[in-house]
């Protein structure tokens, strides 16, 4: 049960399928797969009882949608009414919204389940979610079959990190412990644990879902990101999440009110770029190997398959960091322990108990960029930083204009440069170069404010996942998953089961359907 | 080309140089990024939005009415109204400012270069109407912040954050101005036009309007001197005083060979003095920033220039607005003067006082009497009245109809001029009762019974014999004496010109 998609779960339907059981089963999963430290809070009690809720509803006959039963899980730097959202930082340990944000109130109205809260980067600040107050997050597939019979690593020494900073939402997918899981994107957050954990992770155009209730890392450039096991349940859930919130002046109108992709998209009439920058110092021959296989599936179909140039991308990472840390500095200013948060003990006067407030709750990373920030907002830096990577911004932008007037329909790159990094090598760098190396193709289209969504491919030879991008013009996020469905169809990349948890029934209908299974 | 007034300064002469910074707090509902009410003395903490206190993750909705207020003041004040604005962070660390930046307008304001007239009464008599005009260099539109409350026997610091967030808009008046007066009368003449549309109640001592002094002195001619800004100003009685104290201050700074330190020094209203404040504010680098999440800030300028598919009701037209304006204190002041015409200092008086020209034309709709005798019953009798018991026009206990009707009374030469006001005392004393009840109750009408007037004129030449002697010798203003003991006598109800008449012939 726990292993199918979302919508072959609404399929199922009715009467075939318990919310409470599904519940049940996902909870113990969660309980199973602890080590993996997806979760920093868990809501066990809330979801039985919502699952009861949703039961009840299907019991009569009136689901509220497809999501009405199916658990989900939320990155924790989402608002949660009533329940604890940490950004996994000291600052925020025991801090409780009094709201929801807004995705999370229109799953909650579908009748969706939540499960839980996820681990991930303090303040969605890395790369690995390796840098959190609730410790790291550990990639489920570093305990697969797969990884294990090929690397013969050491499951306690050798794990492998899950790429950030939405780790715990791509782990809680990956290790089926929901079926859907928010993540946020302001560099790749969501697409780059997305590739890492083997799961479809999508970033939507910039202001077509709202962000009221996510706490900001980059105003400008954060996104709510959706995480799925199949193409077409993010897209589903899209339709669902999309459209303008007056709490949210940055929201556009939905273009089409999307619910299912079409089963048979003809790739025929597409032009695919393959953008000669993303040849990037640093990426791995399998990811390479990759990229060339998929192309070359698109070229074989009959799509147009064209090389393009984004001159500017170069510079995307430089001027990301400049934006990203001022705005850091700025949107960080609040958590100064007097309306909420953690609070020092320090208090001989309100300077001294900032000062320590701020030094206790934040980790090492955001007080750099907290630092970085503001001296680049300084009245004297400010033209020359600020002001410069805002044009430069413009010209990354401006390339991706340039590229999909010339006729592209969708750009194909990689997702990430290598497939999931040993934490014992990840660490070996710090924070600030593995943003800077892990963002490297996901931080433009975050610049531009572009549609981006991130498929997994294959396992590479280490038995852990690949996954591709694709990119589209703004608000053609229909169209960038159809292409990323037709891939979806066509790689054949295994399926994650829980071999301990499906029954006979399920396995053999799961085998006859076609899927590979690996167990975790 | 010689300026008369510059003319009599001496050369060598330090005058000052008066620039404002003001906070007009918008006439709004709700605040200008939230929906929370915004109310004056509410319990503490009791008008606070999750925005309000900026709890993490929320984001600002801009306030379609603080926007058309902005817009309005910015028409009353000839400003241009940018059709794009922005708005910016401005960051500093302050236990009342929750997030830690305002949001305004820092780099394209919604309103620049208007011209704010507004007049002096000066001369002699102080009946001369003198013009002057200041630059408005532009109008922003900014979030208010909380407030803290210092308790230094607890050591502890209270915060009330139920004006964080209220509707600002931030007008800087140029260094136009040379002193106290003249800062006053252009702060009187802006809280007049903002409370004339409505766009700010204008109450100094609430905070409603919060006036900034930047003050320097220089020679005529020379560059400008270095400024100070004066603040905690919560009256324009105390602004004048402010401004002038501190144009003298650093004229002595100067002239016993010191310089002037650019500073922010407070006004203490009891010793009239301005001190320095502790500045920490001379080296804060507010670190601005654009503010992300609010889109620029697009205006209309009428109906016809929308975009398809936009709702008339959810954007800001211009063209609207200005249709929408009402009468200014200027305009109303001239159509005083002309249509009743009263001088232009009572024009002034008239306007300067809520609900005043209200009552004073519609005392003229119901008496024959001539404005030009209404307007003093008016500026100094009710006023006075008011004035002296801190009361409002419309607190009046003598209606207009009321006042009218005694002001018929004196015309038709029922009861005197003097009787008159006393029976304007009786009503203001016993509100309800007409000038004709009390005039019938206490016999207060005008004795012009010939034979009466007569006796008693001559009980008063009698007992008065050098006065009459000195009319008889040609000093004739002595019989205004004998007319004022005649009064006195019938207790101001002798029908003057009878009594002008009788005396004149008795003293002949």
């Amino acid at each position: 049960l726990t292993g199918r998609n979302l919508w072959q779960m609404h399929l199922l339907r009715p009467g075939r399928i318990s919310p409470t059981e599904l519940c049940r089963k996902c909870l113990n999963r969660i309980r199973k797969t602890q080590h993996l430290n997806a979760y920093i809070t868990v809501t066990e009690e809330r979801a039985l009882e919502q699952a009861q809720q949703a039961e009840r509803r299907l019991q009569r006959g009136v689901p509220k949608g497809p999501l009405d039963g199916i658990p989900f899980a939320v990155k924790d730097n989402f608002c949660t009414e009533n329940i604890r959202t940490t950004c996994a930082s000291r600052m925020l340990k025991d801090y409780t919204p009094p709201y929801n944000a807004t995705v999370v109130q229109k799953l909650l109205d579908q009748g969706a389940v939540l499960m839980g809260k996820t681990n991930m980067d303090e303040f969605a600040m890395g790369a690995g979610s390796t840098d959190g107050a609730f410790g790291a997050v550990k990639n489920p597939w570093g305990y697969a079959a797969p990884y294990g019979e090929r690397t013969r690593a050491d499951p306690d020494s050798d794990w492998v990190v899950t790429g950030g900073s939405s780790g715990g939402s791509a782990a809680a997918v990956a290790s089926l412990t929901s079926y859907l899981a928010l993540g946020s994107d302001t560099g790749g957050s969501t697409r780059n644990p997305g590739s890492l954990c083997g799961v479809v992770a999508l970033k939507p155009t910039y202001g077509l879902l709202s962000r009221h209730g996510l706490i900001p890392l980059v105003n400008s450039m954060d996104v709510p990101g959706i995480m799925t096991r199949s193409v077409n349940d993010a897209a589903i859930v899209l339709g669902i999440l999309q459209g303008l919130d007056v709490r949210d002046s940055t929201t556009v109108p939905a273009p089409s009110s999307l619910t299912e992709l079409p089963e048979d998209f003809d790739v025929k009439n597409i032009c695919v770029g393959i953008p000669k920058e993303y040849h990037a110092p640093g990426l791995s021959e399998e990811t390479l190997a990759q990229w060339s296989r998929v192309a070359d599936l698109f070229e074989e179909a009959g799509a147009r398959v064209e090389q393009v140039s984004l001159p500017h991308t170069q510079y995307s990472i430089v001027c990301y960091h400049v934006l990203c840390h001022a705005e850091v500095a700025s949107n960080m200013a609040r958590f100064d322990g007097l309306e909420y948060g953690h609070r020092s003990q320090m208090d001989s006067s309100t300077e001294v108990m900032y000062a320590s407030t701020r030094h206790e709750g934040f980790n090492d990373v955001v007080r750099g960029r907290i630092l970085s920030g503001n001296y680049f907002l300084l009245k004297r830096n400010y033209q020359h930083y600020f002001v410069k990577a805002q044009k430069v911004r413009r010209l990354i932008t401006n390339d991706f204009q340039h590229v999909f007037s010339s006729g592209v329909d969708v750009l194909l790159t990689p997702t990430t440069l290598t497939d999931a990094a040993r934490y014992r090598d990840f660490t070996q760098e710090d924070n600030r170069t593995r943003s800077a190396q892990e963002d490297v193709f996901t931080q433009p289209a975050n610049m531009a404010g572009l549609p981006a969504v991130s498929v997994p491919t294959a396992l590479s030879r280490r038995g852990l996942p690949i996954g591709l991008q694709l990119i589209a013009p703004a608000l053609q996020d229909q169209t960038l998953l159809s292409v990323a469905q037709w891939i979806e169809q066509r790689v054949g990349f295994p399926s994650i089961v829980s071999t301990q948890m499906l029954s006979s029934l399920d396995l053999l209908q799961s085998l006859s359907e076609g899927f590979h299974i690996i167990s975790i | 080309k010689a300026n008369p007034e510059t003319e009599q300064l001496a050369p060598q002469q330090l005058v000052g140089v008066v620039g404002l910074e003001i906070h007009a707090q918008i006439n709004s509902s709700t605040k200008l990024f939230s929906g929370a009410p915004v109310r004056f003395s509410a319990p503490p903490n009791s008008l606070v939005s999750f925005f309000d206190a900026s709890l993490p993750g929320t984001l600002p909705v801009l306030n379609k009415r603080c926007v058309e207020a902005a817009v309005m003041t910015g028409l009353a004040l000839n400003c241009a109204i940018n059709r794009k604005s922005l708005f910016d962070r401005k960051h500093y660390f302050y236990a009342d400012l929750p997030a830690g930046y305002q949001i305004t307008q820092q780099r394209l304001p919604i309103a620049v270069d208007g011209v704010l007239t507004y007049s002096l009464l000066g001369g002699k008599k102080r009946n001369q109407v003198m013009r002057k005009n200041v630059t408005i260099k532009q109008i922003q539109l900014e979030q208010d912040s909380g407030k803290s409350l210092h308790d230094d026997v607890r050591s502890q610091t209270l915060i009330d954050l139920n004006r964080a967030g209220v509707g600002l808009m931030e007008l800087v008046m140029e260094p136009d101005m040379s002193c106290g007066e003249e800062a006053a009368a252009a702060v009187r003449e802006l809280q007049l036009i903002l409370q004339a549309l409505g766009t700010c109640q204008g109450n100094m001592s609430e905070g409603q309007l919060r006036v900034d002094a930047n003050v320097s002195v220089h020679r005529p001619g020379e560059p400008l001197g270095v400024r100070t800004e004066v603040k905690n100003i919560n009256s324009i009685r105390y602004l004048a005083r402010a401004i002038d104290y501190e144009i003298q201050r650093q004229i002595d700074v100067l002239q016993r060979g010191g310089t002037v330190q650019n500073e922010t020094r407070a006004y203490d209203s009891k010793s009239g003095e301005t001190l320095p404040m502790r500045d920490k504010e001379g080296l804060q680098d507010y670190r601005f920033m654009p503010e992300p999440n609010l889109p620029p800030l697009i205006l209309y300028e009428d109906n016809a220039s929308l975009p398809t598919g936009i709702d008339a009701c959810q954007v800001v037209v211009v063209q609207k607005i200005k249709e929408g304006l009402p009468e200014l204190p200027s305009v109303k002041r001239d159509r005083l003067v002309q249509t009743y015409g009263i001088l232009p200092e009572h024009s002034f008086t008239l306007v300067n006082e809520d609900g005043l020209v209200d009552y004073f034309e519609a005392v003229l709709k119901t008496t024959k009497k001539e404005p030009r005798k209404v307007i003093g019953w008016v500026t100094n009798e009710l006023l006075g009245h008011l004035k002296q018991e801190d009361m409002s026009v419309c607190q009046s206990p003598i209606s207009p109809s009321a006042l009218a009707e005694l002001l018929e009374l004196q015309e038709t030469g029922h009861i005197s001029s003097s009787v008159a006001k006393q029976v304007f005392q009786k009503m203001w004393r016993s509100p309800g009762k007409t000038a004709l009840q009390i005039t019938q109750e206490q016999d207060l009408g005008l004795v012009s019974d010939t034979a009466q007037l007569h006796s008693i004129c001559q009980k008063v030449v009698d007992s008065h014999p050098d006065e009459v002697h000195a009319i008889r010798s040609g000093n004739k203003k002595v019989l205004n004496k004998l007319m004022g003991l005649v009064q006195k006598e019938t207790k101001g109800r002798a029908d003057p010109v009878l009594v002008r008449a009788i005396l004149q012939k008795k003293t002949s």
